[in-house]
């Protein structure tokens, strides 16, 4: 079991420094000029070759990227003498618009992403793996039939197309729900909860459909396995045959793909949180793009990524944990 | 004391398809039913039937055990009777124990169900049941997964959840089909002894001779979703009345006799 944990991280270690030296090549070694835009418009070429050596760009790519990788381990200084600037650990370098280290921006963004991923899965794991298992149970009935497609139509709606009629509706139409803003957890979780409610429900729409059906299947085949046979002719409760030895198998694929959804989402729910206004992760990638700072584009980037392949790694250990065949192997 | 009795079960699935046709059939008590027949004649659909295990079909027809009817039943009080009076074991003890707990747990739980007790205690009783059934080294192997166990341990396990409740009637549903010819028959002399200890009644299920001559006190003969021929096994293998008898007795190999060049195989309407 450690072993197998150890290889894991060791694998975890290797996969986001090959992410880290992709985006970093799309990014740095680009014809686009990272200096000019440090810089800004009005810059004299005097100005641009003294920013190049500040970031270290007059060196060869292999180099900028060690010191890149070293910055991120433990915190690099940019120039030199009285003009010398240092980026405390763990350096992703400054955003080009607003010269803030990108990575106080990242975690200052990283709370509004946060509630609205845990948020959102919240309610899509209770309403997806609700639905899909009471349509397994309840097979070919109209309940299975509605809610199915309820599922499909929830899966296939674009997320910006969902948040747009919802805001209409539940805002503007019904004034139910404010306009979605930041309102911190600590000072008033009920507020907190009010303003999230419609990102949660968009995002929760999209995948509460992708899970229900995957339950659902799930479900039929682990309902149609001969130890749930065993378990009925033991006479347990139905409801113990179900929750433990249908459901209990049904979920292991859900545990996947649900540690890939949420790791994604952590990394910024980009258009939930462009449509709503809300200041996170997603939102600043948008902006960033918008105006071409690289720095906080790789910076995005490895923190998404960074998010997906802990959550993999999660995912796997869980997995040791939930099925004792895996452990076996591992 | 008959402890089972069916009378003109008929059970028809939503396809149309009968697999049991008007079936009768008598289990004393401390006593082995041989329940033989070729696939597909209704054997296991009939075992089912008594346990109130089938879904989507139609049963009909009537199951006395220990003077209740139980297709009168509600499935609450039928499921007091599974495992606890009535147990079942089936043909590939892999598939029908659940990957994800241990074995103990698996038999645990069985006894739970039918036994206000702790999990310790009920961990005792797992335990003291795996050393029943000849597992090595029980404390040990507890905690083990199905799948680290051969497939003559799993069967073992299998009796032991089966038996853990100490019911009046086993039904082994070819308890020894998926399992190697030695471990067949260490399985068979543990069925053996089990019955000859605590006296439970068994229906064995079995397309396979040798394991009724092995076993069994009374033999029923099924084809078709129909009983054709019954009685003490003595008699029906020594003098078989019906000519799909002597049929299914033709097709098993003798090891004394001469060796045909082909097996006789039964006709589909023999």
């Amino acid at each position: 079991m450690i072993l197998y944990l150890l290889r894991r991280l060791a694998v975890t270690a290797a996969i986001l420094v090959v992410i880290c030296a992709a985006t970093f090549a799309i990014f740095y070694l680009m014809p686009a000029e990272p200096a000019q835009g440090a810089c800004g418009k009005a810059c004299s070429p005097e100005r641009i070759a003294e920013i190049r050596t500040t970031l270290g760009l007059d060196h060869s790519p292999l180099v900028q990227f060690r010191d890149y990788l070293a910055g991120i381990v433990s915190g690099r200084t940019y120039g030199t003498g009285a003009q010398a600037v240092n980026c405390p650990l763990p350096c992703l370098g400054f955003s080009f618009q607003t010269d803030q280290p990108v990575w106080q921006v990242l975690t200052s963004r990283l709370p509004v992403s946060f509630s609205i991923a845990v948020g959102a899965a919240v309610l899509w794991l209770a309403v997806g793996v609700g639905t899909g298992t009471v349509s397994a149970l309840r097979r070919g009935s109209l309940w299975d039939r509605a809610a199915m497609t309820a599922a499909l139509g929830g899966a296939s709606l674009p997320i910006y197309f969902t948040a747009l009629v919802l805001q209409y509706l539940l805002v503007v139409r019904l004034q139910l729900l404010p306009y979605p803003q930041v309102v911190p957890f600590t000072a008033d979780p009920i507020g907190w909860a009010q303003s999230l409610l419609m990102p949660w429900i968009t995002l929760a729409m999209l995948y509460a459909g992708i899970y229900a059906r995957v339950t659902r299947s799930e479900m039929l085949e682990s309902l149609g396995q001969n130890y749930v046979r065993t378990a009925r002719a033991k006479g347990l409760a139905e409801v113990t045959v179900v929750r433990r030895h249908a459901l209990r198998p049904a979920l292991m694929p859900i545990v996947t793909i649900f540690g890939m959804d949420l790791g994604a989402l952590l990394g910024g729910a980009l258009i939930t949180e462009s449509v709503f206004g809300l200041p996170g992760v997603g939102k600043l990638a948008a902006d960033a793009i918008a105006s071409a700072d690289q720095p906080v584009i790789i910076g995005v980037t490895l923190f998404a990524a960074g998010f997906v392949v802990i959550a993999n790694l999660l995912v796997d250990l869980v997995y040791a944990v939930l099925d004792p065949r895996v452990r076996a192997v591992g | 004391m008959t402890l089972l009795t069916v009378r003109g079960l008929t059970v028809e699935f939503r396809s149309g398809v009968r697999a049991v046709d008007g079936l009768d059939l008598d289990v004393d008590a401390g006593q082995v039913l041989g329940v033989v027949g070729e696939s597909g004649s209704g054997k296991s659909v009939t075992s089912l039937a008594v346990l109130g295990l089938l879904r989507d079909a139609r049963v009909n027809g009537e199951i006395h055990f220990d003077g209740k009817e139980l297709t009168a039943l509600d499935q609450r009080s039928l499921r007091r009777l599974r495992g606890n009076r009535i147990a079942m074991i089936f043909q590939d003890p892999l598939s029908c124990l659940n990957p994800y707990y241990s074995v103990a747990f698996q038999i645990a739980e069985a006894y739970r169900a039918h036994h206000r007790s702790s999990r310790k205690e009920a961990h005792r009783v797992a335990v003291r049941m795996l050393e029943r059934v000849g597992i090595p080294e029980p404390q040990r192997r507890a905690r083990c997964h199905p799948h680290e166990f051969s497939g003559g341990m799993r069967q073992r396990v299998m009796i032991a959840m089966a038996l853990c409740l100490e019911p009046d009637l086993l039904i082994a549903d070819e308890p020894t089909t998926a399992l190697d010819v030695t471990v067949q028959a260490q399985i068979l002399q543990l069925l053996r002894e089990l019955r000859e200890e605590a006296g439970t009644a068994v229906m064995l299920i079995t397309h396979d001779m040798g394991v009724v001559a092995g076993l069994a006190d009374q033999v029923v003969v099924m084809h078709q979703g129909r009983a054709v021929e019954r009685g003490p096994v003595r008699d029906v293998f020594h003098r078989p009345q019906q000519p799909y008898t002597r049929g299914l007795l033709a097709c098993v190999p003798r090891i004394d006799g001469p060796l045909p060049d082909r097996l006789p195989t039964l006709g589909a309407t023999t």
